[in-house]
């Protein structure tokens, strides 16, 4: 069409329209051998967005007070039309956002995505966790029920334990001796406002930081040393129409495996929606067991196998922090898992399962057996990451090949 | 390929392993209610026990009348509410249809009468779960030490009277029950107006009424899911094929 040319000509000389699609999409290369575990990238994209949506629309209908927040929310889930659709699919994408992620991060550590040159795209997106991890903690003090309440709680009390200027830390964070409802709309504000902010402007940074290197693949080898003539790299494709195709499959996939928890498991036995959460905000009744949301609880648990509390809240910040550390402790030659020595895929492996221990302890009452099977998976977690600079050099690797296979 | 089926494997195995530690639960057994918030007469009967016997001190304040009505079908063929029907059958304390169910019971004689103020019941079939007020409003036991003459197996020292004793009877505690508390065996004393199934599945109306209140539109949750995971389904086929036609040409 002559006139939607002539509009496109108009842009691009005044925005780079047509260039950024090129970049990013119409005639960025990826390599062809892309498996089931790049599908999580588009699909966080998607989650992000489908959030941001559903929170906006929840908002209009949202009173952030310590009043009437518990109120609205059962106003949301009652009289708004379609307002327990919306509620659902932010309290379901919440925990799917996690699951996803989760997964997006393993896919790192299954190929060496975080290796260099990609250091850059690995801190960006351990950025984003961390601002996730904020997103939740916030948004799950809204509802103001229960766990909303006691969850907060115990979680801002954890800066309390800093030398010194504990206390102070503390009420900062808070706003008041206790948590309350100056808390709670200091929270929404961070909800809705701030920490969304950042995250789209690190989801941007994270894009254009993997774009500016190249995606890896599950070969772990670099498609851009092999070119054809016109300068394109022989084993990649470009995003589209393959990879929008393929992810949009992918995509259509995810949403049938949320639409049925979505739909008939919205609170997946008590894991995404905690029963207690339906009870309102209450400082007088402690309940009788406070955990957090499945999400946080390997760190929760790793804070508890800790004696100490000041101990425990730095091996739980050192848990996070050391993810950063990633690309420099790892000194394989090789990415991907596929030509590495049996050290790697062992520590790989235990990590995993330790982790996924954790996760379920951080649930529990602790016993003094559940407190050493969390102590002893705290230390193969660490141990995945402080020994690694030396496993992986000793272990005997597999020739890479030239081409992707 | 090996290998990579490896990791999935052992990935998936420590999911299943949390899985099977998160099944086992240490409390006390809770009887199973099979409710069932399409069946709209046991809806309908669940409303009056309610109306009749818990609403003096409970509010459901979410909930209002005419969506009530609405909802559990009292309505007549061309779809309108029985107006009359609800205002005998179920607004004992008057009021307008349209206003929310709340007692007439304030938090002062409440906290004077019972020590404890009753509390809303609005969200207790999400909060505690249907299983366990079926198994609560079935556990009550004579003992004289309390206040209302009553204890309760599932919430001990619980401060509300047995108001369903004139339908079930009053049962006592078998020597058994002492010591260990994870069944049910209570022995009927005194009889009751009916007899244990016919009490059972009162209860169950009440319990239906209860999950119905706690989210009313679970039906129209689960109706709606149907819709979507069909056309969902239809997507899925035809982005597939979609993907493999533009994948054809790659190798």
């Amino acid at each position: 069409m002559d006139i939607s040319n002539a509009i496109r000509t108009w842009v691009d000389k005044r925005f780079p329209l047509t260039q950024l699609w090129n970049d990013h999409v119409g005639e960025y290369y990826a390599p062809k051998n892309f498996n089931f575990w790049y599908y999580f990238g588009s699909l966080a994209l998607f989650v992000l967005i489908l959030q941001i949506i559903t929170g906006i629309w929840l908002t209009m209908n949202y009173n952030p007070s310590a009043e009437g927040a518990f109120d609205s929310v059962e106003y949301i889930m009652r009289d708004v039309p379609f307002g327990w659709l919306l509620r659902y699919m932010h309290s379901t994408g919440a925990s799917f956002f996690f699951i996803v992620v989760y997964l997006h991060m393993f896919r790192a550590m299954l190929y060496g995505s975080y290796k260099k040159p990609r250091e850059l795209v690995w801190i960006f997106g351990l950025i984003i966790y961390l601002c996730l991890m904020m997103e939740a903690f916030f948004g799950y003090l809204l509802p103001w029920g229960q766990m909303s309440f006691w969850g907060a709680k115990v979680i801002t009390s954890l800066f309390g334990a800093v030398p010194f200027i504990g206390d102070w830390l503390m009420e900062i964070i808070r706003g008041d001796y206790n948590v309350s409802g100056i808390t709670l709309n200091r929270f929404f504000a961070l909800h809705v406002v701030a920490i969304p902010m950042i995250l789209l402007g690190l989801v941007v940074a994270h894009i254009i930081s993997l774009h500016e290197v190249g995606s890896n693949n599950p070969d772990g080898i670099d498609i851009k040393k092999i070119k054809d003539d016109n300068g394109n790299p022989k084993d990649g494709i470009t995003f589209h129409p393959y990879y929008s195709v393929k992810d949009s499959f992918g995509l259509v996939f995810f949403l049938i495996i949320f639409c049925t928890v979505l739909f008939y498991f919205p609170t997946f036995g008590g894991y995404f929606l905690e029963a207690p959460n339906f009870d309102p905000a209450n400082e007088l009744v402690t309940p009788e067991h406070i955990a957090p949301v499945w999400y946080f609880t390997p760190f929760y648990a790793i804070l508890r196998a800790v004696p100490d509390k000041l101990a425990g809240v730095l091996a739980m910040g050192a848990a996070v922090v050391i993810w950063f550390f990633l690309p420099w402790l790892d000194r394989s030659e090789v990415r991907s898992i596929r030509y590495r020595g049996i050290f790697y895929k062992l520590f790989l492996s235990l990590f995993v399962v330790s982790f996924c221990i954790l996760g379920y302890l951080g649930m529990e009452v602790p016993t003094p057996g559940k407190t050493l099977l969390a102590q002893i998976c705290s230390l193969i977690y660490f141990a995945f990451f402080l020994l690694m600079p030396i496993y992986t050099s000793l272990d005997k690797n597999k020739t890479v090949p030239k081409r992707l296979t | 390929m090996l290998k990579k089926n490896k990791f999935i494997t052992t990935f998936l195995y420590s999911i299943l392993f949390s899985g099977i530690i998160l099944a086992s639960d240490g409390h006390i057994k809770l009887d199973k209610a099979n409710v069932n918030v399409k069946d709209y007469a046991s809806l309908q009967r669940g409303a009056k026990i309610y109306m009749t016997t818990c609403a003096t001190c409970h509010s459901i304040k979410y909930v209002r009348y005419k969506e009530l009505a609405k909802q559990i079908e009292m309505v007549d063929s061309s779809g309108d509410i029985l107006v009359d029907v609800v205002k005998n059958g179920l607004m004992h304390s008057g009021g307008k249809i349209t206003d929310n169910i709340i007692s007439s019971l304030s938090e002062k004689d409440g906290q004077k009468w019972f020590g404890k103020s009753p509390p809303d019941l609005s969200l207790v079939a999400r909060c505690r779960g249907v299983d366990w007020i079926y198994t609560y409003l079935r556990s009550f036991y004579e003992d004289k030490n309390k206040l209302w003459g009553v204890n309760n197996i599932v919430f001990p020292d619980v401060a509300m009277p047995h108001v369903l004793l004139n339908y079930q009877g009053l049962k006592g505690l078998s020597e058994s029950n002492a010591h260990d508390q994870h069944f049910i065996n209570l022995k009927l004393i005194k009889q009751g107006s009916l007899n244990e199934t016919e009490y059972d599945l009162m209860v169950l109306d009440l319990v239906n009424f209860l999950s119905y209140v706690g989210e009313p539109h679970q039906v129209a949750r689960k109706r709606l899911g149907v819709w979507v995971l069909i056309f969902l389904s239809v997507l899925l086929v035809f982005t597939y094929l979609l993907k493999r036609e533009y994948w054809k040409d790659i190798k």
